[in-house]
Order: C-alpha cells, then structure tokens, then sequence
C-alpha cells in the first residue's frame, strides 16, 4: 500500500497535466500553475530539511574530528552568520518584512564583498580549463578530430575583432570565407542542425522517461525499482 | 470761470455716461470676455487637433482559452501614420452598459490594433470603446457590440500536438506490451554504460571511493530523475563491490529521494550493513558553490571515478577537467547540448541527451522499460519522416517556384507547427 | 624526455599561467579592438531602436555574480539604449541573485547617467519571484497575481506604470539577460512562443550554441557572451556617437579575451605538430 498510493496519485497527476494540454476549461486550466506553486512550498519545507543535514553532516565532522574537520567550522559559521543576518535583516530597515538586499544592510554587504567575487573566480575557472582541455583534446587523431579541429579554429579566431583583421583583405566576392562569416555559418547551420537533432532525441526521450514515471514503470521518488 | 466750470460740468455730464457704459463693459468684459474667448479658442484648437475616431471595436471571446479574455480589435485613426499622423496611442475603455460610464482599463502605443482584456469576469455583458490620444486631444469610436467572456472545454490549435502525444504513446505501450509478453527488444551497446562495471571494479581495486553528482537541478527536471534513477542500479553494484559512495547533492528534494533511492539498492543488494545516511548529504542550492565543494572533495578524496548523470550547466566543464587532473574514470550524462562538447572532451565516456534517459532501462534490462525505448524509436521515425518531407517540399518549392508544391509545403508547416 | 614530448604534455600549470598572462597583460596596458556588430546582435538594437518612445519593455535579469561579467555589460548597453530611446523598462528577475545583479544595472546607468528618470513612471523593479518557467506561464496571462508589490514592497497598484499592464502581452518587447536555466530558453517557449511577443537578449558564451536553433523564426536575436556585448556596445556608438568617449566595458575587455583565444590556438597548434611528430617517429620505430 505504501507503493501504490503514490503511483496512483503519479498515475492521477501525470494524466491530468497532460489533459491540462488540450482542456483549457477549469480546474484544468490553473492546474499547471498551481501545481508549480505547490512544488515551490514543498521545495521551501525541503529546504529545512538540506539545511538540517547540512548541519548535522558537519557538525558530526567537527565533535569527531574527523579528516579535514576544520573546513566544517569555516562551513558552519558561514551558514548560521548568512541565515541570521538575512532573516533579520541586520543594518537594513527595521522589521522582518523589508528588503533583505536594502543599501547598508549587512546581508547586501557580504553579497557584495564575499559572494559575488567567490562567484566570479570560480566561473572565470573555466578559462583556465577550457585551454587545458582545448590543448588535450583538439588533436587530429582521426578525420572526425580534424573536422572538430577546423571548426574549433575558425570559432576561436571569427569570436575576436581579431578574425575580423584576419581576413578583411578579402575581395568582396569572398566574403563568405572571411572568418567572422564562416564562424556565424558554423554556429548557424552545422551547430544548429546538430543541436536540432540531438533536441529532437531528448525530447523523445523525456516523453519515453515521463510515461515510464507516469505509468509507474519507473520509480526514482520511492527509491529504485520495486 | 463760471463759463468754464459750467462747461466743464456739462462736458463731464457728457462723459459720465459713455465712460460707465464702456466701464461696464470693460468690468463685464473682465469677469467673462476672457473666459468667453478661451472657449472659442478652445473649441478651434479641438477641431484642429483632436485625432479622428478610430474604427468601431470589434470584439470577441478570445478563442480556446481559459475565460476571462476578449479581444478587442480595431481600425486605425486615419490620423495614425497618416493624414495628421499625430495619434500617440490608444485607451481602452470599457462599460457593462452600453450607454453607461465608461472605464479606462488600458492603454497600448500608437499603431497597435488590437488588446486582449484578460481582467473580465465570465458570462458578464461587455462594451468597448476605443479612444485615439493625440496629446492631451482625444476622440472615441462609437460603442462595441455585447461580448462575454467564456470558458472553452477543447483547444482545437493543439490537435496536431494531441495527435503526435497519441500517436507516441499508443508506440510506446504497444512496445511496452509487447515486450511484457516475452518478446526480444534489441538495444545497441552503450560504451559509457558498458564502462560503469569498469569504473565500480576499478574503484574497489584502488580502495578509493565513488562520486556521483546527479546534476544541479531540482526534481521536476526529468533529467535529475533520470540521474537518480541511474544511481539506483550503479548503487547497488556498488554495495555488492563494498566500495564506498559518496553523493553529494545541491537540492533537498533530491537529498530525500536520492537517499531513499540508495537505501533500497543497497536493501536488494543484501547490503544494508553497508548504507549510511552520510551516503546522501546536502551541500547547496547555490551553483558555484556546490561546484567548489565538489573540486575540493575531488582533490582532498581523490575517487577513482566520478559520475555526472542529470542536468549540468556551466560547472561541466570545471568538474570534467578536476576529474581529469586526479586521474578518475569518468562517465558524464546530460541532456543539456551546450554542456556535451565539454564532456566529450573531459571525459572518458559521454551519455549524449536522449542516452541518458536510455541509461536507466539499459541498465535495469526492465523489459518494460526497454519497451519505452523502443515506442520512443517510433517517434523519431515519425520526425524523419515529417523532415524528409518537409525538406523535399521547400526544396522542390524553390527549385520549381510552383505554387501547388508551396500550397503543400506551407500545409506541412501549419500540420507540425505548435501553438502553446 | 625530448622536447617534442614535453610540449606534447605541457603541466596544465603552465597553460594557466599563460592564460592569466594574456588575460592580465592586455588589461594592464588597455589593449582593446574595435568591434562590428553581426546581425544577429545588430537585429536587437535595431528594435529597440524602432520601437515608439515611451514603449514596454521588459528586462529579466536572470543571471548571478559568476556570470555578471559576461553579461552585465550587455545589461548595462541594452538599458542605456532603453534609456536614450525614453523607454519604459520594467525589470525582473527569475533567479534569486538577478534582483541584486538588476539593482547594479539600475544604480550605474539609469540612476546615475539619466538621473532625470523617475521610478515608477520610466521604470520599476520588480524584483525576484520563485518559479522559474511556472513563473512565466503564469505571468503570461496575468502578471499581477504574480507580482502584488515591486522589490522595495510598494504596493503594484500605486506605481504609475504598471496601471496598463495586465500581462506580458503587453509588452513590446522582452529582453533577457540569463547564464542557464530559466532562461532565454524559457522566455522563447513560454512567453515568446505562446503570446506572439518578440524576445531577443543575451546569453553566456558557453550557452550560445543552445539557443542558435531559435534564431530568427522565435527568437528575434542573440547577445552571445562577451562577444554579443561588445557589438551590441559597438551598434550603440554607432548609432549615438557621444557615446564614443564613454568606457564601453565589453569591447575594453574583449582584447584580453581576444589574446587568450590566441594563446589557446597557439596551444592547439603546438600540440598537433608535437603529435604529427610523435606519430612520425612511432612509424618509423615500427
């Protein structure tokens, strides 16, 4: 019984939504955005739920001292000092309902000062790893690689005002070679109808995976198969 | 003197009277000529500037929705890009009497012709006015026809889309059936899948644990259930290998099912011994920094494979090349397109969009399941089709500029485009 | 270990280090190019720039810090343009950092370089609100239900602007700012597509090629990374010249960008000479 009830209200649910699609009558009409709702007031309560593992995870780390145990303190002060100064709003205006983001409150100043440049460096990362992996990969070990190769090239150059210089000698009647031309024609044309091929399978796939759920073939939400 | 004074006298006598007329005139003149005269100036200037009416309304139920909308289309003032061309927009005015108050409920830039009011209440008699604003001038079109708002039980614009959900489904549970009943589905090798018994054994050799990462979405992305899913039969060879997991997640919805997940792979393994909640723990909503956390458990824990399966945005490629550099096996999955390049390059095996969703059924080997695939296979045969088609018609249509072949063409494009 | 070798293995340190270099060195010393704005950039400001002043438009900023300099300085171009053009901006956010990301964009350009704009009656914030795509499904056909206050909690009813809006449809036009999902993406299949209103905006280098498919039919353009920033900058100066003394940020940062691109290139070609050899050499030994 603990299986079934919610692979019928899956079953009930899923069916629903999909006739959501085609009646625009009620209840059908605002069943998409109320349920969208619900996922948001579940997901809020969940959250209480990730905060107090989180915790718990680290503060159990911290009383057994466990290997590397001092990253949990830096862990669990971090996440207490944020929650108390957002949720009461410290040097902001006064009151629980005001704008946690207001000038001069302390939450503003640590989302400025510590979040945003901890953000920035590790996005600004991927610089570094995209020429370690550019390096690694783009070799034209096969004549799949060299194609891969050659259009990696003519992206990377036409993605500067460089590949503009490059090429902009070329008499008119050749400007489909110029290389900012032939980067948008990469991006436009191959890139597209590789990307539309591939939207096309995933979407088919994520039909195939929803009727699976739907149907109850597939269970993730009640831990594995039965 | 006398002379004079009487003169004077009789001079002023003469003065007296024109001199109080034209005071009169002028007091009077003063209360009300002025407002006299801004008046006529007033009624010159609105015949000069006030704009010409638009076009009686034309109003109507907006079609095949929910209620509570009407559209209101109109003719353009011929001031309007034309003649004075000095309308700068429009009001819509609205009455449930025709001849009552009207109310102003919106106002839209000049050139536009048409407004759907979606603040009406069902089944309420509607009038419209239209009003073209030229500066502080204005002039309203007569009164609409009644219209109501109602509510309709079958959006007819969605029948190609009704048509293809019935057409794959009715694929996808007859492949379903069929392989309930015993039949034999072929499923091509996946490399990446093949590799997973690979990675577990390699893992257990070293002593060193697993990472799995089931992407950086929520649960009602299915390719976070797709990813938990997966987990589900990777854990359990994992709990028969006794290698240690660890799956840090950045979603509390996916803590609890993840972790619940996991606990039945390592029951059905025989292995509850070896489960522990720490499996499964939370570490952030926040993007970059469950990717920092992620890096630093890779290089302080160094797993000897690392697993990517769910929804990955721009962090793939920074988990890709930390994997990379602690020398991990390392099996990715998303059908997010923009991330696959990064993981084709980083990573030793790559499940491309629609695999990942193959992955669970290919592992489970759930005859149902596989049947699902198959349906799914049906479908894409179907857009084969409909782009041969499709492609032959425009081509055909540009190389022969027949109007037939463009009539078919353009019915083509009509029969598959959706409207949402 | 032969040269040869080692430069077919290059430590990942040092490929770092160069990287920082061609990044810090073109920073340092200014270097920066001139930008040509491609059509599919040029399409968005020629919009922006057709629309009648004084029309709706609607700007989601749905990125956070690690992607702001990617795409704040297509935010800050794309509302300086509202903001020339008399525009009315009304600014949202479906990501939780984009309301702070968004009131960056406001105190640098609309507060600070058209001071003459009021709030309420030339642009509102709206704020963040939870729901992703939900959100957008739901705002398309009523706004309001959604959005009772503006992100300092004044009440909708009492900002002058919003009086006419009901729901995105009456908007002119929308423009997005995002770094993944709910995103562009979102804004075309949710909004664009279902309530026939013209989206464009700008997107992460690295989301680009996603959103190609999109492009024209249901997405009107496209700022991709950097690069879109820097050539929507370039169609702005263009089209307003006294803006060609004003420090445009994408184009002074695409020279180190440009540089980097050419160190990785540079990287690239060593490692297919070095790999041709070894692959020489190997076939000899046999």
């Amino acid at each position: 019984m603990r299986r079934r009830i919610p692979i019928i209200i899956t079953f009930i649910v899923g069916t629903a939504l999909i006739m959501a699609m085609f009646i625009p009558h009620t209840p059908f009409s605002s069943l998409d955005e109320n349920l969208s709702v619900y996922f948001d007031i579940i997901a809020v309560f969940a959250f209480i739920l990730g905060g107090g593992n989180l915790l718990r995870v680290h503060l159990e780390k911290i009383q057994k001292k466990k290997r590397d145990w001092q990253f949990s303190i830096v862990t669990v002060v971090g996440f207490l000092f944020m929650l108390i100064i957002g949720f009461f709003k410290v040097g902001g205006p006064p009151g629980l309902s005001g704008d946690f983001l207001a000038e001069g409150s302390w939450f503003r100043f640590m989302f400025e000062a510590v979040f945003n440049p901890l953000q920035a460096t590790m996005f600004s990362l991927l610089a570094f790893f995209v020429a370690s992996a550019a390096y690694r990969a783009f070799r034209a070990k096969t004549k799949e690689a060299t194609i891969l190769l050659i259009a990696a090239f003519i992206i990377l150059v036409g993605r500067t005002p460089i590949g503009h210089y490059f090429t902009s000698w070329l008499p008119k009647q050749l400007d489909f070679l110029h290389v900012p031309t032939l980067a948008s024609w990469i991006m436009g044309w191959p890139n597209t109808a590789g990307q539309r091929a591939i939207m096309i399978g995933i979407a088919l796939g994520v039909i195939a995976t929803s009727l699976r759920i739907i149907l109850g073939i597939e269970r993730p939400y009640l831990g594995a198969e039965k | 003197m006398r002379h004079k004074r009487c003169g004077w006298y009789f001079n002023s006598r003469i003065l007296i009277f024109p001199v109080s007329i034209l005071s009169l005139i002028f007091i009077l003149g003063y209360c009300h000529f002025p407002e006299a005269q801004e008046e006529t100036f007033d009624i010159l200037l609105r015949s000069e500037e006030t704009p010409a009416p638009p076009g009686p309304p034309a109003v109507h139920d907006t079609p095949y929705d929910s209620g509570e909308s009407i559209t209101i289309q109109w003719e353009l003032s011929s001031d309007d890009g034309a003649g004075k061309n000095h309308v700068t927009g429009y009001d819509i005015l609205r009455s449930e009497t025709r001849d009552g108050e009207y109310q102003l409920i919106s106002s839209v830039t000049k050139g536009v012709k048409e407004y759907v009011d979606t603040s009406t209440k069902d089944k309420v008699d509607y009038y419209y006015r239209v009003r073209a604003r030229a500066s502080e001038f204005f002039a309203d079109s007569s009164p609409s026809e009644a219209v109501q708002s109602k509510q309709q039980w079958y959006n007819p614009e969605r029948s190609n889309l009704l048509a293809i959900a019935v057409i794959l489904s009715f694929f996808i549970i007859l492949y379903i059936s069929r392989a309930k009943r015993g039949k034999k589905l072929f499923i091509r090798r996946i490399a990446g899948l093949e590799a997973v018994d690979e990675a577990v054994g390699r893992a257990t050799e070293m002593g060193k644990p697993i990472l799995y990462v089931p992407g950086i979405q929520d649960l009602d992305d299915v390719q976070t259930v797709a990813g938990i899913t997966i987990l589900g039969s990777l854990a359990k060879t994992i709990a028969k290998y006794d290698t240690k997991l660890d799956v840090p997640v950045s979603r509390s919805m996916v803590l609890a099912a993840a972790r619940e997940t996991v606990k039945q792979s390592y029951l059905s393994a025989g292995r509850p011994d070896a489960y522990s909640d720490d499996i499964v723990h939370y570490v952030t909503d926040e993007q970059f920094g469950y990717v920092a956390f992620l890096d630093g458990t890779m290089v302080r824990n160094k797993p000897a494979a690392c697993f990517y399966l769910g929804s990955f945005f721009a962090e793939s490629l920074i988990l890709a090349e930390t994997g990379n550099s602690i020398g991990a096996i390392q099996v990715a999955g998303t059908a997010q397109p923009a991330q696959l390049p990064f993981f084709v390059a980083a990573c030793d095996y790559t499940l491309i969009g629609e695999e990942l969703f193959a992955a669970s059924a290919y592992l489970s080997k759930e005859p149902r399941a596989l049947g699902s695939l198959k349906g799914a296979d049906a479908g894409k045969v179907i857009a084969l089709m409909f782009i041969g088609l499709g492609v032959t018609l425009e081509t055909l249509r540009v190389l022969t500029g027949s109007p037939a072949i463009a009539k078919a063409s353009d019915f083509i494009i009509r029969l598959v485009s959706l409207r949402f | 270990m032969s040269v040869v070798e080692k430069l077919g293995n290059v430590d990942r340190r040092i490929i770092f280090l160069l990287i920082a270099l061609a990044v810090i060195i073109p920073l340092v010393f200014n270097i920066s190019f001139m930008e040509h704005p491609s059509p599919i950039v040029q399409t968005i400001f020629d919009k922006i720039e057709s629309l009648p002043n004084g029309s709706k438009i609607l700007l989601p900023f749905d990125y956070g810090p690690s992607t702001a300099p990617e795409l704040e300085p297509m935010a800050t171009a794309v509302t300086r343009h509202c903001c020339k053009k008399n525009h009315k901006m009304y600014i949202m956010a479906l990501w939780p950092t984009g309301q702070a990301q968004a009131l960056r964009v406001i105190e640098d350009v609309i507060e600070e370089e058209f001071p003459e704009k009021v709030y309420g009656t030339d642009y509102v914030h709206l704020g963040y609100k939870a729901g992703g795509y939900g959100l957008i499904n739901t705002i398309l056909a009523d706004l309001k239900k959604m959005y009772t206050t503006d992100a300092e909690g004044t009440h909708i009813d009492e900002i002058g602007m919003m009086s006419d809006v009901q729901n995105l449809r009456d908007f002119a036009f929308i423009c997005n700012f995002s770094a993944g999902f709910p995103g562009l993406k979102e804004w075309v299949q949710f909004a664009g597509d279902p309530g026939d209103i013209p989206v464009a905006g700008g997107t992460t280098a690295v989301s680009a090629p996603l959103l190609y498919p999109y492009y024209p039919r249901q997405m009107l353009g496209l700022m991709g990374g950097l690069k879109g920033a820097a050539e929507y900058e370039a169609a702005l100066v263009h089209g307003y010249p006294e803006y060609e003394k004003v420090y445009q940020r994408a184009i002074a940062i695409m020279g180190p960008q440009a540089i980097a691109h050419l160190v990785i290139i540079i990287f690239i070609i060593i490692g297919n000479i070095t790999f041709f050899i070894e692959k020489k050499r190997a076939k000899k030994s046999d």
